[in-house]
């Protein structure tokens, strides 16, 4: 059973993928969106077996590498981590392929992409279930490379194309923290096997090895390589670059890959080595800052875009950060806890946000949106509950995880988690901010667009309203049902030895820190009021008097710019400098087109040698006659004096 | 002796001469004289060296025939009196060292064989049996050198159909007699009776 | 002074010499060509004469029959083709023929 939750998707994909010209479209999306339903049910059957009964499951399906020291396994291991990242990826895969039939239902490359969102969910699963660190790699590089592929899905835009390579490359650079990070494991621990490592990690702490010229912890290096890979997978602050830009792709993508699984790789990855970050304090409070400054940094932006669902886009970077955080004061099971269901609510927001963007012909600007409630109502309550939970309005799911994330960092009373705290609760602030101003402007107010756009506006089909209901239901209930599993009285049942557990229970917290969250939100929640409803001049007026300001944010402290100074122009240069002068001149010149001028060249003085004159010939014949002459009575050729 | 060594001189000389003037005569006609001439000395020396039946051949074939032959075509085509034309001293120096230097070295052979005891007599050998020349030729001609005689035929025969061949002009709006067509004419297709009416005539 | 083989063997090296000179000094036209190589054969005729004739062996003459009838069919075969170059292009000029110029 366990082995089809991970291959049904991968027969799906290779379905799609190679037979879909002969079958045609709508067999492709049936075959990949049942295969994908099933494993969604066998998975949350899994997680029932599993987290609530207590039944881990490690299979060795096939031996991979043997060599030397290395061996590496292709296995299944299922411990309650596991099954709950099965069950959201399953859960939220299926419903984008359903979505997605609606959604694309006029693209004429329908195989291709259900192709690639299959192929997509089996390198996910295969990264969640992975009982070692190559294969959770390749699972990792897996993702990465469908991600790529499903942003340039319309790869005769040019800006698609762009952000596809833009978002492989930033990847990238995470990545290679991630391999050195392996490799400094295999070098420590002589395998990569989690159990191993896992058991072998105490007797590390306080040993260091040789690092660039630098004596530095073994641990502490291990894990903040390891980090590097998740800032980049997760687009968290210094890595982020590519997950605004990598909505070009079509809104299902964005919804399952940069919402809700692909960008939480990273939170799963630490969520995972967690035995081996619980012992490197230093990398540990790394996370953290990262986490809790991507998340101020990230709802900054979000207050200022224009484009829907760059807006949406930021929020998920900043809510990782939130994860990260929580992950980054020791509190794993709350980190994962706002990953079920931000998943939950962030797709809800990004499905929603694509049937808007689908009714009105594609247009994504909300300065051309506005008085839609009246015209779409169901998609409107969608959205509604989805930005209810994101805000974290009382007992919404989001609710639960979000402002107990930020209670924990205040409650690890070091300077690190202060400072957590006071950067979650103003994003939490500005959360609202941009959440309202989001729904004021898409659905309240006069529409701003022409006419005869508002006039096809419809709501969605049943193929794109199931997912969002669907999807709703987990955003509402999602938070009140498992949040005692997660991290309330039940959580060492439930997780047992699968992550790290905080060694003291929360102790009770003063009633001003449960507040405090839930204060910043209804504070986004009028000032967003009052700047969109009640005067909706002001924000133009304040953009007027603060343009550098705003400018700042909307470009997001304007990182892509440094980075582009940075390191694409002088790698442009570098590259082109190489392709003209190296490969042109040196090597073609010195190569193929040297030699072949050279030959030219030379033909040409030695054809002036037949002038056509004959007495020229006749001469150059006689020269050889008189030289050869010459030739024999110097040698005496035969002739005995 | 004296007398066969100042015709030698004067027939070398003039020989010598005459090549000289055939190269650097302006005139193409002069040219062709002036190889005559040339010609005319050498079948001298050959006389000198006893072997007249040649010297015959040489005027009465040579001269006769082939030289002739250049003056038909020398004075057929339209050729310029060209001047010497400054490209001549171009090629003059390197010219002159080669061909000095292949003189030099024809002599040289010759000098280093003479000096050899190889050297059977220094003087025309007269023939041993007193036959002459044209007998002598005719003798060993026909009978061990057949095959070349047949051969050189074949040459000659191969050159004048070449010849024809190359220069063969043949004019299509010229009218021929053809014999065979003449002599075959019955009286069926030479004679047609026609009734002419009076005053009307033939059309 | 005794003429000697030496003397008419001169004779025919400058008579060589002078063809030779005559084939690539001359700036004038073709016929001048052909001229010269007849003076070639003829200083080679000299030759194989003189040698016969101080051998004794008569076989050089039989040579320079041979040699004289290759010459006149050379020369006829040559001026024929004179005669049709000049046919198709107007000219003997040796300046102008250089339809081999590569």
């Amino acid at each position: 059973m366990y082995q089809a939750i991970v291959f049904l998707p991968l027969v799906g994909a290779i379905f799609a993928g190679f037979f879909g010209r002969f079958v045609g479209d709508r067999a492709c999306e049936v075959v990949t969106t049942t295969l994908l339903f099933v494993a969604a049910l066998l998975s949350w059957l899994t997680f029932y077996q599993v987290a609530i009964e207590g039944l881990d499951v490690q299979i060795e399906l096939l031996g991979w590498i043997h060599s030397g020291a290395l061996k590496t396994f292709w296995s299944i291991r299922i411990d309650t981590l596991t099954a709950v990242m099965l069950v959201v990826v399953t859960t939220v895969s299926s419903v984008v392929h359903l979505y997605s039939v609606g959604y694309m239902d006029e693209d004429p490359h329908k195989p291709r992409f259900f192709a690639y969102l299959s192929m997509f969910t089996f390198a996910m699963l295969s990264l969640v279930t992975a009982d070692d660190l190559v294969q959770l790699y390749f699972g990792w590089e897996g993702v990465g490379l469908a991600s790529y592929l499903l942003i340039g899905f319309w790869y005769q835009k040019p800006a698609a194309n762009a952000a596809a390579i833009k978002a492989f490359i930033v990847n990238r650079v995470g990545d290679f923290g991630f391999a050195l990070g392996i490799f400094a494991i295999f070098v420590v621990f002589g395998a990569v096997q989690y159990d191993t490592i896992f058991a072998a990690a105490p007797d590390q702490v306080g040993q260091t090895m040789a690092f660039l010229g630098y004596q530095v912890p073994v641990l502490e290096l291990i894990c903040f390589l390891l980090f590097m890979g998740a800032m980049g997978k997760s687009a968290q602050f210094l890595l982020h670059t590519w997950l605004p830009d990598a909505m070009e792709g079509p809104t299902p993508v964005s919804a399952l890959i940069h919402a809700a699984t692909m960008v939480t790789a990273g939170v799963y990855m630490v969520a995972r080595l967690s035995p081996l970050f619980e012992l490197a304090p230093y990398a540990l409070a790394f996370v953290a800052i990262i986490g809790a400054t991507s998340a101020f940094f990230a709802a900054t932006a979000a207050v200022v875009q224009t484009d829907i669902k760059r807006v949406i886009a930021y929020s998920t970077c900043s809510q990782l950060g939130y994860m990260f955080a929580a992950e980054g004061v020791g509190a794993f099971g709350a980190g994962m806890f706002h990953l079920f269901t931000h998943a939950c609510f962030k797709a809800l927001l990004f499905l929603c946000a694509g049937a808007v963007i689908h009714t009105l012909a594609d247009n994504q600007d909300m300065r051309r949106m506005g008085g839609l409630r009246k015209v779409i109502p169901f998609t409107w309550v969608m959205m509604l509950i989805g930005s209810l939970a994101l805000t974290g309005f009382p007992l919404t799911s989001g609710f639960f995880s979000k402002d107990f994330i930020i209670e924990t960092t205040y409650g690890d009373h070091t300077a690190v988690g202060f400072y957590t705290y006071l950067m979650t609760l103003i994003a939490a602030f500005l959360t609202a901010l941009y959440t309202w101003r989001l729904m004021f402007m898409t659905f309240e107010g006069k529409f701003r667009s022409k006419p005869e756009v508002l006039a096809h506006v419809h709501e969605p089909p049943w193929t794109m309203g199931v997912p969002l209901f669907i999807l709703a239901l987990g955003a509402l209930f999602a938070g009140m049902g498992f949040q005692h599993l997660f991290i309330g009285a039940d959580q060492v049942a439930f997780w047992r030895d699968s992550i790290v557990l905080p060694e003291h229970a929360n102790h009770d917290m003063p009633l001003w820190l449960t507040l405090s969250p839930s204060i910043a939100m209804t504070a986004g929640f009028l000032i967003a009021w009052y700047c969109y409803m009640w005067n909706p001049l002001l924000p133009f007026g304040l953009a007027k008097r603060f343009p550098a300001t705003r400018e700042f944010f909307l470009h997001a402290w304007y990182f892509d710019a440094l980075y582009d100074f940075l390191f694409v122009r002088p790698a442009k240069r570098l590259g082109y400098f190489l392709w003209k002068f190296g490969d042109g001149k040196i090597i073609d010149g010195l190569g193929p087109d040297g030699v072949s001028a050279r030959v030219i060249d030379i033909t040409n003085r030695v054809v002036r040698l037949q002038t056509g004159y004959i007495y020229h010939y006749a001469f150059i014949m006689l020269i050889g006659v008189a030289l050869l002459i010459t030739y024999f009575i110097v040698s005496g050729g035969g002739l005995k004096p | 002796m004296m007398l066969s060594a100042l015709f030698f001189y004067l027939f070398a000389i003039m020989c010598v001469g005459a090549g000289f003037m055939v190269v650097a005569a302006k005139n193409p006609v002069h040219a062709v004289l002036f190889l005559i001439l040339a010609f005319f000395n050498a079948a001298g020396l050959f006389v000198l060296l006893g072997a007249e039946f040649l010297a015959m051949i040489l005027v009465v074939v040579y001269v006769g025939a082939v030289l002739v032959l250049f003056l038909f075509v020398v004075m057929m085509l339209d050729v310029d009196f060209a001047e010497l034309r400054a490209g001549f001293l171009k090629y003059l120096p390197v010219g002159a060292i080669i061909g000095l230097l292949l003189l030099v070295e024809l002599v040289f052979v010759v000098g280093a064989w003479v000096t050899a005891p190889l050297l059977v007599s220094d003087a025309p050998t007269p023939p041993v049996a007193e036959v002459s020349n044209t007998q002598a030729l005719g003798e060993i001609l026909y009978t061990r050198y057949v095959y070349l005689f047949e051969a050189s035929g074949l040459i000659l025969l191969v050159a004048m159909i070449g010849a024809i061949v190359l220069t063969l002009h043949h004019k299509h709006d010229v009218r021929r007699q053809s014999i065979a067509a003449q002599v075959g004419r019955t009286r069926e297709t030479g004679v047609e009776v026609v009734q002419v009416e009076t005053g009307r005539g033939l059309k | 002074m005794t003429i000697g083989l030496s003397h008419y063997l001169t004779v025919a090296a400058v008579l060589f010499t002078l063809g030779i000179f005559g084939i690539f000094l001359n700036r004038k036209n073709v016929i001048v060509i052909l001229m010269s190589i007849e003076l070639m054969l003829l200083a080679v005729n000299i030759n194989l004469v003189a040698f016969s004739s101080f051998h004794g062996d008569l076989v050089g003459q039989v040579f320079t029959l041979i040699v004289l009838t290759v010459a006149a069919a050379e020369a006829a075969i040559g001026l024929a083709l004179i005669v049709v170059y000049f046919r198709n292009r107007g000219t003997i000029d040796v300046a102008e023929i250089d339809l081999l110029k590569g």
